[in-house]
């Protein structure tokens, strides 16, 4: 009798799971095992999917070129090209016959663009999360509605605002010229768009409420009374600050890094419309060759090292730091 | 360690709060401008029909932008009623039940959330082209019945990325949840779905609107899954506004931009109201 009941509880949760498993098994698992199946195989002249097992789309994103006999040449060509210390913007390392560098370069650019957006997010964002944490009751309320409101305007018209401002004659510009003439001060206006650094800028926007609101969530549990603590026992406020707030917000910083970190390096958007034609990233990449080139079989082997990259510093991060329910907050 | 105490704190989240608010700003100006080209401001526009409201007006006559609208309203609605009510069967689920595929349940359900969307979006893509390849083939479909990309992909996808954010949400409902109020319902001789019905429901209701809230704005934000899996007249609005940015950027885009903002603004001032009500 118990045997059964605890069986059909069982079967009832099951059952009650079930419509949402269901939907995560076609429209997501599926779907990834089809593209990893899919970055092995090749196309054929009309832009089709050959299937088979060959690992050319892996070997191409490495940079090794068809007409390479040996790998020793390779490696010269990737030492030069990692040697090489310019800007990430326009590495430019000429293709030997060897080694072409142009997918490890995309593949860099990618990932110092993500590294620097989450960095300069939380360098904005702690301040501000920390501000609104100690904030009373009722100022914190219209201080986070104040975070959310961007939040909710929408990603493609947040970065469309960025061309109005930075462009040749765009609102930047046009104050620095009514400063500069006020002060009577000679002055070129400054070519900001389209830029790698616009793209910056623009990830930053898009980027900074999903720091602060995790961030906040952790600040807000930190009771007064350790505040207190830390400053009866003779602490400064800096000390305090090493010591006791940054210590029991860092996963509230894991959870943002996560929630940042993972979508500027999956955008194609950002770079596209404030980047120019020539700033290609991961995902102009993919979307490219999914659209523009027609070879969805590269296409997929460029998602697979993505998804690789960004679910290595997801649990690098969480196994680190550990967090829970962090990101659920935001 | 007051906030009041330290100008320096003060005035650095003062600035940031102009970097998040000022190109909000420039956007809702840019929509009065008189300019056509929108470089740059050269004053208020004010030209018949509706004088200052030039653009705003000239928006509400753009079919391809309202056709847009809608598209984008009945995803949203379509994808949040399935999502919340899958979603939150789910959370029950997980949160009372011990069942086999429950590690499975609810590492997969995680999976959206850790997974680039762009990642999300092709390998979607792939699975409708597939699909649909295989259908049209072997019922031999002609060129006016073929299946292909449209609405009903891009709801079907919606779906797939809210459900995650629905569970997270109901769950923290659930979390805190006295079972014996349950318990005394069925002591009193409720069955299981009056009691459902009468008491466990509207004790989780704030969760579960709270999810459906969630699911809405995720899908009226989205881009870029909407982006691979959307067809033929099922332009949802972020895709018109990409598709004008690639060429000629009137204020009509900024007046778009500040109705979306204006909605949007409306929406959170009253979800805030309703919220605090119920506290």
């Amino acid at each position: 009798m118990l045997k059964r009941l605890r069986e059909s509880k069982s079967f009832r949760g099951t059952l009650l799971a079930s419509p949402a498993m269901l939907w995560m098994i076609i429209l997501l698992i599926i779907p990834l095992v089809l593209i990893l199946i899919t970055s092995f195989g090749g196309r054929d002249p009309d832009g089709n999917v050959i299937y088979g097992f060959k690992l050319d789309n892996y070997i191409r994103l490495t940079g090794y070129t068809e007409n390479c006999t040996g790998i020793g040449d390779y490696f010269g060509g990737l030492i030069e090209a990692i040697a090489n210390p310019a800007a990430y913007e326009d590495i430019q390392v000429a293709a030997t016959k060897c080694f072409d560098p142009l997918y490890l370069q995309i593949l860099w650019r990618s990932i110092l663009l993500a590294f620097e957006t989450t960095l300069i997010v939380i360098l904005l964002g702690y301040p501000l999360a920390y501000y609104i944490a100690r904030s009373s009751a009722r100022r914190r309320n219209t201080l986070l509605f104040l975070v959310l409101v961007p939040l909710w305007t929408n990603f493609v018209i947040r970065v469309y605002a960025w061309i109005i401002i930075l462009r040749g004659q765009g609102v930047l510009n046009s104050v620095l010229v009514t400063l500069t003439s006020l002060l009577g001060l000679p002055f070129q206006p400054l070519d900001l768009y389209p830029s790698p650094g616009a793209v910056l800028v623009g990830m930053v926007y898009e980027f900074l409420p999903f720091m602060i609101l995790p961030m906040y969530t952790t600040l807000e549990k930190i009771a007064p009374s350790m505040y207190e603590a830390a400053a009866d026992l003779g602490a400064r406020p800096f000390r305090t600050f090493l010591r006791v707030t940054l210590p029991l917000s860092m996963p509230g910083v894991v959870a943002g890094t996560i929630l940042v970190f993972v979508p500027v390096m999956g955008t194609f958007v950002v770079s596209d419309i404030l980047g120019g034609k020539n700033l290609v990233l991961v995902g102009n990449l993919i979307q490219r060759q999914f659209l523009d080139a027609r070879d969805p079989a590269f296409g997929s082997a460029a998602s697979i090292i993505l998804m690789a990259m960004t679910l290595a510093v997801t649990v690098y991060y969480t196994r680190r730091f550990g967090f829970g329910e962090e990101i659920a907050s935001a | 360690m007051s906030n009041r105490r330290s100008p320096l704190l003060r005035l650095f989240v003062l600035l940031v709060f102009g970097f998040m608010y000022i190109p909000i700003i420039v956007l809702i100006v840019f929509a009065f401008n008189s300019s056509r080209l929108n470089v740059m401001f050269e004053g208020v526009v004010n030209r018949e029909p509706c004088g200052p409201f030039y653009w705003f007006c000239v928006l509400f006559g753009n079919k391809a932008a309202l056709l847009a609208a809608g598209n984008t309203l009945k995803i949203a609605l379509a994808s949040t009623v399935v999502s919340t009510v899958i979603g939150t069967m789910a959370a029950l689920a997980l949160q009372r039940y011990r069942f086999r595929a429950r590690a499975f349940s609810e590492v997969s359900l995680y999976i959206p959330i850790i997974i680039p969307e762009i990642v999300m979006g092709i390998s979607i893509l792939v699975l409708f082209t597939q699909i649909f390849r295989i259908v049209n083939s072997a019922l031999a479909l002609g060129p006016d019945q073929r299946l292909g990309l449209g609405l009903g992909t891009v709801i079907l996808a919606h779906i797939a990325f809210s459900i995650p954010f629905v569970v997270l949400t109901v769950r923290a409902r659930l979390h805190g949840f006295d079972a014996s109020v349950e318990e005394a319902a069925m002591d009193l001789g409720a069955n299981e779905w009056t009691t459902f019905r009468r008491v466990t429901l509207p004790l989780i209701m704030p969760g579960v609107l709270s999810g459906a809230l969630l699911a809405f704005t995720l899908s009226l934000d989205d881009f870029i899954i909407t982006f691979f899996t959307t067809g033929p007249g099922a332009t949802t609005l972020p895709i018109y506004v990409y598709g004008l940015l690639r060429r000629i950027i009137t204020p009509e885009v900024n007046a778009l931009s500040t109705v979306w903002i204006a909605v949007v603004l409306t929406a959170l001032l009253v979800s805030q109201r309703l919220r605090s009500q119920r506290a």
